[in-house]
């Protein structure tokens, strides 16, 4: 089932914490909503849900309007952040809610809840209260509960969120496999940019209620939209310098400083952002070099080596070959290929190499 | 902190204890022993504290006087009659006052009030409001056309109008426990509730009343204890008679005239003695109804 959202706006008594968001989400897509804290993911999905009625705009669940259509009839399972579990009910009960209240036969019920249990891999623990599984277990324990009355949409809230580092990684490619599996249309909110680009079929970027980008997540990486987009992405974070154009062609200098860097790109503005991905730099000789700093700060964390280059006002952060010889308190050249380095509006922050067209709205799909 | 309870740490705990411990023991645990030495009185001399006689036979008595048999029955008929409305009805305003409503401390002050005023005051206004000529209930049954009840002089009617004084009186608290309990209760139950397609009815079932029981269970037990006990409303609203006809003669009340009207301290002693059973037995089988039902988070 496809999910059309068509302007969607939800204003609480002084803020809009979702702002005409349009888009559309294709029946069997896993699609990320992501972006910082208190920019309206939860919002969006209560609207979803149906726990929450919109100030203006419409859903559509295929062709049907369910706008004014309450959370109970909207056939749509839900995993919380904190999974709220019914905490007088054993596992099994829990996961046989939904289908009690379908009015369910009982033995039928208990029969795709123990399938269900199976599929998320907790059939020993059906018979435990949720206060004594642990935190991943209780999660799988939401999702079949979730998935268990065979829901058109299934919604997560930030269902990793309480988990360690290891597990979070491990519950990602197995939220991602159970919805493989059972082919369902999920969207997936998170605050977390690796889980969001690691597990989606796409990725929806907010800030303050508004839909930034919704793109696929290399997409989104390689070609963000504008400068939020760019910096919300990314570990360790791009590196944004200013600079000012210069008389001389090609040339310009970067802002409190002297040194001047040549763009291959002719910018018709008088100032402007540049984007430099970390792993995109490299170290370099002085013909080649974008520019040259001193070396701050050098630690190396596994595979990979991250420096800190110095370049007057500016500090840059590389990713760099690990064989690299370099030493904190060393000059060195830094470079970059020309078709790596992004141009964004100083002003409004937008992306200089793409049309002003909204991403959101270019993924509505116009229906009846 | 905690160490290994030694002789040193217990004394010193039962010095902090003792304050306590001293007021229960001359008030409470002391007169409960009494209490029941004196039901074994059988022959006593009161002037001179005498007993020259222990036996059984104030048990046999009251159990062969009408008046006990029948402070019974109506203590039972006052239980069965104010609990489970008291329960009812006092969840249902707490569930009301726990939606968003305006003026919500308003009404909590409202159904906070009986509570803290004195039972005496209280009697003597719905002395007023019981009056059959003047009283505001029959003019309100006036409007659906229901002759005068005469409310505290008919034996028939004295009972229900102490029933519903008392309902009344024990609302307060009740709401408030309630209010506490619910809450409690995380408001993301009722929205995973409602997407796993529970309906508000079915929330209320599935919900709110397992999530209650502790509540419910504490409620439960204090009203009946409390409702056994039951003395002063009747006092106060018959002016110091067990209602028209012996119709609202508890045991509690079974009890003082026994005690201090006919002076028959041993009668009144194990009298006192059998009510304490009762509801010892109540809360006992109440307690283990609790372990089955009662779900602690
Ligand atoms: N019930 C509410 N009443 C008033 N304001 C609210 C309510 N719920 C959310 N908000 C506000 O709306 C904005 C968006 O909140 P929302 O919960 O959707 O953020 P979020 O993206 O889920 O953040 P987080 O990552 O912290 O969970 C916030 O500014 C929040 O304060
Ligand atoms: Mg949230």
């Amino acid at each position: 089932m496809d999910v059309y959202l068509d302007n969607l706006t939800m204003e609480f008594q002084d803020i809009k914490a979702v702002d005409r968001l349009s888009t559309t989400i294709k029946d069997g897509q896993l699609v990320s909503l992501l972006g910082p804290s208190g920019c309206g993911k939860s919002t969006t999905l209560m609207l979803l849900a149906g726990l929450y009625k919109p100030t203006s705009g419409d859903i559509y669940f295929g062709e049907q309007n369910v706008t004014k259509l309450d959370a109970e009839k909207r056939e749509i399972g839900m995993v919380f952040q904190n999974y709220a579990l019914y905490p007088h009910l054993s596992v099994l009960k829990n996961i046989m809610f939904p289908l009690r209240m379908q009015k369910v036969p009982k033995k039928e019920a208990k029969e795709r809840a123990i399938e269900m249990a199976e599929l998320v891999q907790i059939g020993h623990l059906i018979d435990r209260k949720p206060g004594q599984l642990s935190g991943g277990q209780q999660q799988r324990v939401a999702i079949a509960r979730a998935l268990v009355k065979k829901p058109k949409l299934l919604l997560l809230d930030e269902p990793l969120s309480n988990l360690d580092a290891r597990l979070r990684l491990e519950m990602r490619e197995e939220i991602r496999r159970i919805q493989q599996e059972v082919g369902i249309t999920a969207i997936f909110v998170t605050h977390d940019q690796e889980e969001a680009l690691s597990i989606s079929d796409r990725v929806m970027l907010m800030k303050n209620g508004i839909l930034q980008q919704d793109s696929p997540p290399q997409d989104m990486y390689r070609n963000p939209i504008n400068s939020f987009t760019a910096s919300f992405l990314g570990n360790p974070p791009i590196n944004f310098i200013k600079v000012t154009k210069t008389d001389q062609q090609g040339k310009y200098k970067i802002m409190n400083s002297s040194q001047l860097i040549h763009l291959a790109k002719d910018i018709d503005m008088g100032q402007i952002q540049l984007g430099l991905r970390p792993e995109n730099i490299y170290i370099t000789n002085k013909e080649d070099a974008l520019m040259t700093g001193e070396v701050v700060h050098l630690e190396t964390i596994g595979r990979d080596t991250l420096i800190r280059v110095k370049i007057d006002d500016v500090t840059i952060r590389a990713l760099i070959d690990p064989a690299t010889d370099i030493h904190v308190g060393e000059r060195c050249h830094i470079g970059i290929k020309q078709e790596h380095i992004r141009y964004f509006n100083i002003e409004n922050g937008a992306n200089l190499e793409r049309g002003n067209s909204h991403d959101g709205q270019a993924n509505m799909e116009k229906h009846a | 902190m905690m160490d290994k309870p030694t002789w040193k740490s217990t004394l010193r705990a039962f010095l902090y204890l003792l304050p306590a411990l001293l007021i229960l023991i001359v008030f409470n645990i002391y007169p409960i022993i009494k209490s029941f030495l004196m039901s074994l009185y059988t022959d006593y001399d009161f002037y001179n504290d005498v007993v020259y006689e222990y036996g059984l036979s104030n048990f046999s008595d009251i159990f062969q006087d009408p008046n006990f048999i029948k402070a019974i029955v109506n203590t039972t008929v006052f239980v069965i009659g104010v609990v489970p409305v008291s329960i009812v009805l006092s969840l249902a305003i707490a569930i009301m006052l726990n939606s968003k409503i305006k003026a919500l401390s308003f009404f909590r002050t409202i159904y906070f009030l009986p509570f803290v005023t004195s039972v005496v005051a209280v009697a003597i206004v719905w002395g007023w409001i019981f009056h059959s000529d003047y009283g505001l209930l029959n003019y309100f049954l006036g409007f659906f056309g229901i002759d005068p009840i005469e409310w505290l002089t008919d034996p028939t009617y004295s009972m229900p109008a102490l029933i519903i004084l008392s309902v009344w009186k024990g609302l307060g608290f009740n709401i408030i426990i309630f209010l506490a309990g619910l809450q409690n209760i995380n408001k993301q139950y009722y929205l995973a509730a409602q997407v796993d397609g529970a309906s508000a009815w079915h929330r209320f079932l599935s919900v709110t009343i397992p999530l209650l029981s502790p509540t419910m269970f504490f409620i439960s037990i204090i009203s009946i204890i409390n409702a056994f006990k039951v003395f002063d409303e009747i006092f106060a609203l018959f002016n110091g008679r067990p209602g028209p006809a012996n119709s609202t003669l508890t045991v509690v009340y079974y009890v003082y005239q026994k005690f201090y009207e006919e002076w028959e301290f041993g009668l009144a002693s194990a009298a006192a003695f059998v009510l304490f059973i009762i509801v010892f037995l109540f809360t006992l089988i109440q307690l283990s109804l609790g372990k089955k039902f009662v779900h602690y988070q």
